[in-house]
């Protein structure tokens, strides 16, 4: 494709950027509170992530050196696409190494690499309210957030104890960010939520369809909710990685055969084949060239 | 054995390729022009226009080209391009009753000023299939009548010489736009009636109909429906005065809707509006519906809880662009969550199996 001249540097208008930034700013400078913003039509789906690449869109500077990731894997086909809009509409630099991306695109993943101070990951998220599917109005759930007003989230996680005996969310698990707003963290695994927390990267959350924008700064507080009697517990897969060994990274299930094989790998691409790299090589594993 | 697979750009660019091979389909049959659907398909177009808010046929057509026919995709394939378009300016507010009138009816008088206009309608065809079409052939031409010159006055105002109708608020005030405002509920009915105009004909015509069935019960007459071309005009700061910049084929749609008075309003008859791109009648008649209904709480009507007065439900839920994309992305991969669900399953099973042999 050659048509990049007819379109701004990121595709979006410098307009709509600076519409964007500032609503970026107000969630940076309120952590946790969902700011509405303008959000455009783009040219791939609501619900595919048009809430990030505009937030993306908005943080690209040309000398950004981008990494798109689904699932945690840079090639899945929706990373893929996400990706290759980038290049052709911003020109900028890809890579598919956590440490060297300044920008990081995710849906549904915190990459297992921690984050440094400088890089702004940016997630997809599809429904930006915690309390959307205790109350489907969103004139009661802003009233909600308005007073404070979190007794239903508590009583749902009550519920789910006194049901299953402990609280049945295993993703999108709600975090209080700074003691004030509580804030859906979009469908990461509760995995995932501790590193949320004391991030030194800029975390910016662009809902596209729903019209939101929220943030964590550097180093916020984002803590899980629960009860004192029955702690958040960060849960994965009882196995080590089959390809790289790794013993604490997020794993995902790979059904191998009809006869009810399967094997667990990293869902994070780029952290199992660094380790492979570096010679860690699980069970099934192969050695890696390169490190 | 699973190896981490990097097949995604691969299959994408092959997936492309086979779909504008599909596009295309059998060669030895001529491909269609972006002429002929402009001309050919122009309700599909004038649909196509009508939602992806942008009133250029040439492009609607192209896109229902490139859509392979389907329309939702068609338009949003606009709603992509018109996003990126700068805004120069507002027209001033169209004239409908200055409209160069192809059709025209009231269902509420028999005859009146400017009379009854049939136009091009499916409206008394039997609808048999037409095998001649299956042949190529040529149409006879349409006998045809001097344009009348009289005036075309709205039904509305006739009713409202009398008082017998609600007179509508005018003013100057810049109304919103939905597409550079995020929206917010209680909206204005400015806001709502963009939302209505370009949200989803089947989602609009359904709304409507429920309406007609008793949930939220408005007692529509449609008191007029005109399709026709009207002039825009916009004011040129240097100049000091409006030009016309161009014309665009409209439906409007006026109900007349009986009203026995409230708290607040004496027994009037009330009105919803629909004003919508292109000869788009269905669509235009819905939404006058749906707007009537919306406006139980400026009437001081009781909200009875029918779908169709719930404004946050029908405007969150008209846009086929936002719904189709999020119905859709439920085909992405979603293997982390499901994981954590497994586990989680997984976990609550082995704790009910060992509560249960405890308990034996």
């Amino acid at each position: 494709m050659t048509d990049q001249t007819a379109y701004n540097f990121a595709y979006l208008d410098e307009q709509t950027k600076r519409m964007i930034r500032r609503a970026i700013l107000k969630g940076v400078a309120i952590p946790g509170y969902q700011v509405p913003f303008a959000s455009r039509e783009m040219p791939m789906p609501y619900g595919w992530g048009t809430g990030g690449v505009q937030v993306t869109a908005a943080c690209l500077v040309p000398e950004d050196r981008l990494k798109v990731i689904d699932q945690g894997a840079d090639d899945t086909t929706n990373a893929v696409s996400i990706r290759r809009f980038f290049q052709r509409t911003a020109g900028v630099a890809v890579t598919e190494a956590t440490a060297e991306a300044t920008v990081i695109q995710t849906r549904h993943r915190i990459p297992e690499t921690p984050l440094t101070e400088g890089q702004i990951l940016v997630y997809q998220v599809p429904i930006p309210e915690p309390l959307r599917f205790l109350e489907p109005r969103e004139t009661e759930t802003r009233k909600m957030h308005e007073l404070e007003d979190y007794g239903l989230m508590h009583v749902k996680l009550y519920e789910d104890i006194s049901r299953h005996g402990q609280i049945a969310t295993a993703y999108d698990y709600p975090v209080k960010v700074e003691g004030r707003y509580v804030m859906d963290p979009s469908p990461i695994p509760k995995f995932d939520n501790p590193k949320l927390a004391g991030n030194a990267a800029i975390q910016l959350f662009g809902a596209g369809r729903e019209q939101r924008i929220y943030a964590l700064p550097p180093y916020s507080e984002a803590i899980s909710l629960d009860f004192d009697d029955y702690p958040f517990a960060a849960s994965k897969a009882d196995h080590a990685c089959d390809l790289c060994a790794a013993p604490d990274s997020y794993l995902d299930e790979v059904i191998t055969d009809d006869q009810g094989s399967r094997m667990f790998v990293c869902s994070d691409t780029d952290f199992c084949a660094s380790r492979r790299k570096a010679g860690h090589i699980g069970p099934m594993g192969t050695p890696m060239a390169g490190g | 054995m699973y190896v981490a697979v990097k097949g995604g750009e691969k299959a994408i660019d092959a997936a492309h390729a086979w779909l504008a091979e599909e596009r295309r389909g059998d060669t030895s049959v001529a491909e269609l022009s972006v002429a002929q659907i402009r001309q050919q398909l122009a309700l599909a177009v004038n649909r196509v226009m009508a939602e992806g808010s942008l009133y250029d046929p040439d492009l609607a057509a192209l896109a229902i080209k490139q859509a392979r026919g389907d329309l939702i995709e068609a338009i949003f394939l606009i709603r992509a391009y018109r996003t990126t378009l700068p805004r120069l300016g507002a027209s001033t507010p169209l004239e409908t009753a200055q409209m160069a009138i192809t059709r025209r009816i009231s269902a509420t008088f028999k005859d009146l000023p400017g009379g009854q206009i049939l136009g091009p309608t499916f409206d008394y065809t039997h609808r048999l299939l037409d095998f001649k079409l299956a042949a190529e052939g040529g149409v006879p031409p349409a006998p045809t009548a001097p344009a009348s010159l009289d005036a075309v006055p709205h039904v509305t105002s006739l009713l409202n010489r009398d008082g017998l109708i609600q007179t509508e608020a005018e003013g100057n005030a810049t109304p919103p736009d939905l597409t550079r405002e995020p929206m917010e509920i209680p909206t204005t009915r400015p806001l709502r009636l963009q939302a209505i105009t370009r949200g989803d004909e089947g989602f609009i015509l359904s709304m409507a109909y429920s309406t007609q069935r008793g949930y939220g019960r408005t007692h529509a007459f449609v008191g007029e429906l005109r399709i026709g071309t009207v002039a825009v005009e916009m004011e040129i700061p240097e100049l000091g005065f409006s030009v016309e910049i161009g014309e665009v084929e409209l439906t409007e749609c006026e109900t007349v809707n009986q009203f026995k008075g409230s708290k607040t309003e004496p027994p009037q008859f009330t009105r919803g509006y629909g004003l919508v791109f292109g000869q788009t009648e269905r669509k235009a008649i819905a939404m006058s519906l749906v707007d009537r209904a919306l406006r139980w709480k400026e009437l001081g009507e009781d909200n009875t809880g029918a779908p169709a007065q719930d404004e946050e439900f029908v405007l969150m839920h008209a846009d086929n662009i936002q719904a189709t994309g999020f119905l859709e992305h439920i085909k992405l991969p979603h293997y982390v969550d499901f994981q954590a669900e497994l586990e989680l399953v997984r976990k609550l099973r082995r704790e009910a199996l060992a509560h249960g042999e405890a308990a034996e």
